[in-house]
């Protein structure tokens, strides 16, 4: 074996390296070397981010195919590490607490094998990389959603999120083992690329339907998504940002480039349907819960829930201006979302409260933090000129730009869902700015961490969308992925 | 020459804007003033540098055998849509845009400066600074677009700038309804611009994407100036309400410039808009903002040489504009109005000379483009001495408190600076040797000739009119009869502060000199010089007309005597028209109280109530209905939602099953 192969997978061998660093320092450092615990994860964690987005990828693939290491997969892990280094700064104040100050160490390793899990599964192009890396990036989540030990909803969540975990993935490898059969015994997506051509039997269809489901689970497609709700309540906060957005774009990649690599061929006519029913039916169901909530977890929950239904718009278009405004999307998805679970996190840690009414009047007493949460709200409902805005228009467009009529009505609900979505983000506004009364909320200093992810994320809403660079930069990425099909 | 400057010409004034406007509130007004007046000179002196560098360099880049080119100093992709909808942002740089650069950092540092003086008092100081920063920046932001959409991206935001300013004074209600109303009109125009804009994107982006223009470049200046036929071969032949798409959609674009320039009948907003601070007149109202409409239609000028019609249409609209605020101005009061509609006037004279251009030689016609390059030389030559009238009248207010000539008379002794530069003001718009008016006037009285003698003679009526007028207000204010209150009282008016006064001292210079600038050697519409020389006959002729109109206004005005109001009794009818502006704000409310209000917005009003809310309300309903009855499926158990998964999973299967079967 040539193992010089190995150094293609630089971005994991950097989060490798970075997981042992955290798991030396935890386990034999005692006591007090626990303190510069947070600083020391942070901080290099926040150089590996800077080393990913920088080292160009060498465009090879290794390992007889099964990884590749392409522009597009790079750009995703790096816009995934800055969603990760803005969750370990958000978190840092909770991981100081006396409850979990004590298992600080796991937190970041959990952190960094779950990040790997996910490295694997974009990078992936055979199915059973891809298996390893979505179970190593499923797993560990339960133990970081139980990480709350003594709360007894933080355990209920990881039990409900096992429990489906594991069912998914039985029916991935139901739908797997169907794929098996019809690719004479390759799992490569290049060789089922190749086989399934042209095929329509019933049992392509249950593999194609599981699928989805399989995968569906990791973004929360409805009606795989029913975990959700509790599990990002139940979870400490940090971990239920991480869940809604890193593991969320993780996955949408991943998604993408299977059904475009290994599943293309089969789109129109069989996926396609499919799709559409899973798509509208998440945007929609996602919105008529989101109205109901009265958590602001719960209400995040299905927020992105609905979301996802927007970043699985790009799969529809098998492009590379569809797989660049994903990845757009996910990425001010990445900077919007975190800003309002900054938001969450940072008020809960210091008064406890987490529900939307208590943020009444909220603006008299922490105007930042009112004007971060406006933001991000404004953002994710897609108001100008926020990056919101931009990341929903390009993607619409990009499903349009194909021209068929079924995209334009499904771009269609997707606009009619965005004013639904405009109700309930707006409620939230409504209630910091408008709603009289008191606030229940004391006046305090938030954290420095916090107050660093809370800047990152305010600037990546304002600016986003006003600079072209990026989008510009996922589109241009993007197109190893479609290359590889003749596109 | 690199991207620095252009990129520092847009920043320094946008990042004055952001730090004026959040941090002004922490700052002192002496930090604030003295920040934006030293920004503003480095940004005026980057200008030049810009300027000079396009002017005189002799780059290669610049100038190709003595024809100045167009040059985009950069041009970077903002929003890509799809392949052919491409909305780009950059900076041009040609021989208009030169110009408007000087002419813009020069009277904003002016403006900037003065207001040091003027406003020193006033509540809001720091965010008057940001404001005017904010204006600067949209300014000069498209005098460089490179494109339609840029530009008009830029041109709502001097929009928006020019509203603010207008309502500073947001405790004074008519400061307030002025503001509204000057926003209102001019985005009504601007309406027809963006439906002239949207109608030229459908034919143009319709043009192959490999074909010789590729597709997505297809709205950017350089390529409609190039080659505007080729750009617009499609739209040709189209026709529309039997007048061909073309013409439709350069009329609408310029219906756009028709609200920004206050042309007939968009006019009604400029002359209230001098409720805002009279150095924001003199920025705004006078020598900058307001003739972005001329320079969007210098801007087009290729496009609308495509279609001769829309240049008569220019010509017609200006020439009425032209009478109607000469006429309007002989009538006024308030010094500030009498200024705004001499601006009107004026710029419907730089309008009528680009309608009389052609782009091709003409029979008989010795230098076709000479209206496109006189236009683009009196709006220099009327920027500065417009603007030093305004910052005149300015120092005139500041000393008597009023807004109207009545308060003042016989003020030449106590203000002398303000009377001279005034006097010098006067005579430069009056057109007389050797002030800068005279020769751009005569430049575009000589092209009006050449295009027809109709022009040419009504535009000289008007430019008698506006000689008497302004010696009218000149002597009202310095001559007549001195106010007794200057005597009795104890506040004698005196001239202002050196803050104030400076400006005007250079601008007047300017305004002196500014004739001599051989001015066809830098700016024509093909960038190949030209060299100016006077027209003996239109020359004479119109010096002949001013001289009267200014003999005349002295005979009547010089000293306090009964003419004046005897001549006002002889047609009192007409004298109370023309003071009311012949009834055009009357006319708009009826039309838009009485009849529109009445007739259309009655209506849907009960649409929107009834129909729109309706269709909203149960919109909700049914989501609300949905979402109660939907959430069982939530229940909280696990065994629930592995059912739903594996239901999902395999009702999918099953019905695409049946669909391909």
């Amino acid at each position: 074996m040539d193992y010089s192969q190995f150094g293609a997978m630089l971005p994991e061998l950097i989060i490798l390296g970075l997981f042992f660093i955290v798991f030396l320092l935890d386990t034999f450092s005692g006591e007090n070397g626990r303190k510069p615990l947070t600083p020391v994860s942070t901080v290099l964690f926040g150089l590996a981010t800077i080393a990913i987005w920088i080292i160009p990828a060498s465009g090879e693939t290794v390992f007889g195919g099964m990884y590749v290491d392409d522009s597009a997969c790079k750009a995703m892990k790096a816009i995934l590490n800055v969603g990760v280094f803005i969750v370990f700064l958000q978190s840092a104040k909770w991981l100081d607490s006396d409850e979990v100050a004590v298992r600080k160490g796991e937190f970041y390793e959990l952190m960094l094998v779950t990040l790997f899990g996910m490295y694997l599964m974009i990078s992936s192009r055979h199915f059973l990389l891809f298996l390893i890396g979505l179970e190593s990036a499923s797993l560990p989540l339960a133990a970081l959603v139980a990480f709350n030990k003594r709360h007894y909803e933080s355990h209920e969540a990881a039990v409900k999120y096992i429990l489906t975990a594991v069912f998914s993935s039985a029916i991935l490898l139901m739908g797997l083992s169907f794929v098996y059969a019809f690719s004479g015994g390759s799992l490569y997506f290049d060789d089922i690329r190749a086989e399934v051509m042209g095929e329509d039997s019933g049992l392509l269809i249950c593999a194609l339907a599981f699928m989805i489901a399989g995968i569906g689970f990791k973004l929360s497609l409805v009606p795989f998504h029913l975990w959700t709700a509790d599990v990002y309540q139940g979870a400490p906060t940090a971990i239920t940002s991480y869940l809604s957005v890193v593991s969320k774009g993780a996955a949408a990649f991943a998604f993408f480039v299977i059904f475009v690599q290994a599943f293309g061929p089969l789109y129109s006519g069989l996926w396609e349907w499919m799709m559409y029913a899973v798509i509208i039916a998440t945007i929609t169901v996602g919105n008529l819960f989101a109205i109901r909530q009265k958590n602001m977890k719960r209400f995040m929950a299905f927020s992105s829930i609905s979301q996802a239904g927007y970043i699985m718009l790009g799969v529809m278009t098998e492009s590379a201006l569809g797989l660049g405004s994903m990845m757009f999307y996910i990425f001010v998805y990445v900077v919007s979302n975190l800003a309002v679970f900054s938001v969450i996190s940072t008020i809960e840690n210091k008064t406890g409260k987490l529900s939307i009414d208590d943020y009444d009047g909220l603006h008299k007493t922490n105007p930042w933090l009112s004007f971060a949460m406006t933001l991000a709200m404004f953002s994710l409902a897609g108001i100008p000129p926020f990056a919101g805005f931009f990341s929903k228009i390009l993607i619409f467009t990009s499903v349009t730009a194909s021209d068929s009529m079924p995209l334009y009505m499904l771009v269609l609900v997707a606009l009619i869902n965005t004013i639904i979505s405009l109700y309930y983000y707006l409620l939230v506004v409504k209630a910091i700015w408008i709603k009289p009364g008191e606030a229940k909320v004391e006046s305090f200093r938030s954290d420095n961490g916090e107050r660093v992810a809370l800047w990152l994320c305010v600037a990546g809403i304002i600016f986003f969308g006003l600079v072209p660079y990026i989008y510009k930069y996922c589109v241009e990425s993007a197109q190893p992925v479609l290359a590889v099909i003749g596109l | 020459m690199g991207i620095t400057l252009p990129i520092l010409i847009l920043a320094i004034p946008f990042t004055m804007f952001l730090v004026l406007g959040i941090g002004g509130v922490k700052m002192s007004r002496k930090t604030a003033g003295v920040l934006g007046i030293l920004a503003n000179g480095t940004l005026a002196v980057l200008a030049y540098i810009v300027a000079f560098t396009y002017f005189f360099s002799g780059n290669p880049d610049f100038i190709v055998d003595g024809v100045r080119q167009q040059v985009q100093l950069f041009d970077v992709t903002w929003l890509a849509f799809t392949d052919r909808m491409v909305v780009n942002i950059g900076f041009l740089l040609d021989p208009i845009c030169a110009m408007m650069l000087v002419v813009i950092t020069t009277i904003s540092f002016m403006v900037h400066l003065y207001s040091w003086g003027y406003m020193e008092h006033e509540p809001g100081f720091q965010r008057y600074y940001a404001f005017l920063a904010l204006f600067t920046f949209s300014m000069l932001g498209l005098v460089v677009a490179t494109n339609i959409f840029q530009m008009y991206i830029f041109w709502e935001l001097v929009g928006v700038s020019s509203y603010l300013l207008i309502g500073f004074f947001y405790k004074l209600p008519s400061a307030v309804s002025a503001s509204k109303k000057a926003f209102i009109v001019t985005r009504f125009a601007d309406l027809f611009m963006l439906i002239g804009i949207l109608v030229l994107s459908y034919y143009v982006s319709n043009t192959p994407a490999d074909g010789p223009l590729g597709g997505a470049s297809a709205f950017n200046f350089m390529m409609l100036n190039s080659q505007p036929t080729n750009v617009l071969a499609s739209t040709l032949g189209a026709t529309f309400m039997s007048g061909s798409v073309l013409t439709w959609a350069m009329v609408l674009i310029f219906v756009g410039g028709m609200g920004k320039s206050a042309m007939m009948p968009l006019h009604i907003w400029l002359p209230d808009a001098m409720e805002g601070p009279t150095p924001v007149s003199a920025l705004i109202h006078a020598a900058t903002m307001v003739v972005a409409g001329v320079y969007l239609v210098a801007r087009f000028f290729p496009l609308f040489c495509v279609v001769p019609d829309s240049l008569t249409f220019i010509c017609i609209v200006g020439a009425i504009t032209a009478f109607y605020a000469a006429v309007v101005a002989c009538a006024q009061i308030d010094i500030k109005r009498i200024l705004a509609f001499s601006t009107i006037s004026q710029i419907a004279f730089m309008m009528v000379a680009l309608g009389c251009a052609y782009n091709e030689p003409v029979e008989g016609v010795h230098y076709s483009g000479l209206g496109y390059m006189a236009g683009m030389f009196h709006l220099f030559t009327h920027a500065m001495f417009k603007a030093l009238l305004f910052l005149g009248a300015g120092c005139l207010i500041h000393a008597v408190h009023s807004n109207n000539y009545t308060e003042m008379g016989g003020l030449r002794k106590y203000m002398p600076i303000c009377h001279i530069t005034f006097l010098i003001g006067c005579l430069a718009i009056a057109g007389i040797w050797p002030f800068s008016g005279f020769f751009s006037k005569d430049e575009m009285l000589a092209a009006m000739f050449s295009r027809h003698w109709f022009w040419g003679a009504w535009m000289t009526m008007v430019a008698g009119l506006t000689a008497f007028y302004m010696f009218r207000m000149y002597y009202m204010v310095f001559w007549w009869e001195e106010n007794p209150k200057y005597k009795h009282e104890g506040h004698k008016p005196h001239d202002a502060p050196w803050q104030m006064s400076l400006p005007l001292i250079v601008l007047a210079a300017i305004s002196c000199v500014a004739g001599f600038i051989p001015f066809g050697e830098f700016v024509t519409f093909n960038g190949e010089p030209y060299h100016i020389h006077i027209e003996p006959q239109v020359a004479v002729t119109s010096l002949i007309v001013a001289v009267s109109a200014i003999a005349l206004a002295t005979a009547m005005y010089i000293k306090k005597n009964p003419w004046p109001s005897r001549v006002k009794n002889m047609w009192p009818a007409l004298w109370t028209a023309a003071n009311r502006r012949f009834y055009w704000d009357e006319i708009y409310q009826f039309i838009t109280h009485k009849i529109i209000f009445n007739l259309i917005c009655r209506g849907i009003a009960w649409f929107d109530r009834h129909i729109i809310d309706g269709t909203m309300d149960a919109l909700a309903s049914i989501t609300q209905w949905t979402s109660v009855k939907i959430k069982g499926m939530q229940n909280g158990s696990v065994q629930t939602y592995v059912m739903w998964y594996l239901f999902g999973a395999v009702l999918l299967a099953a019905i695409t099953w049946i669909c391909i079967l």
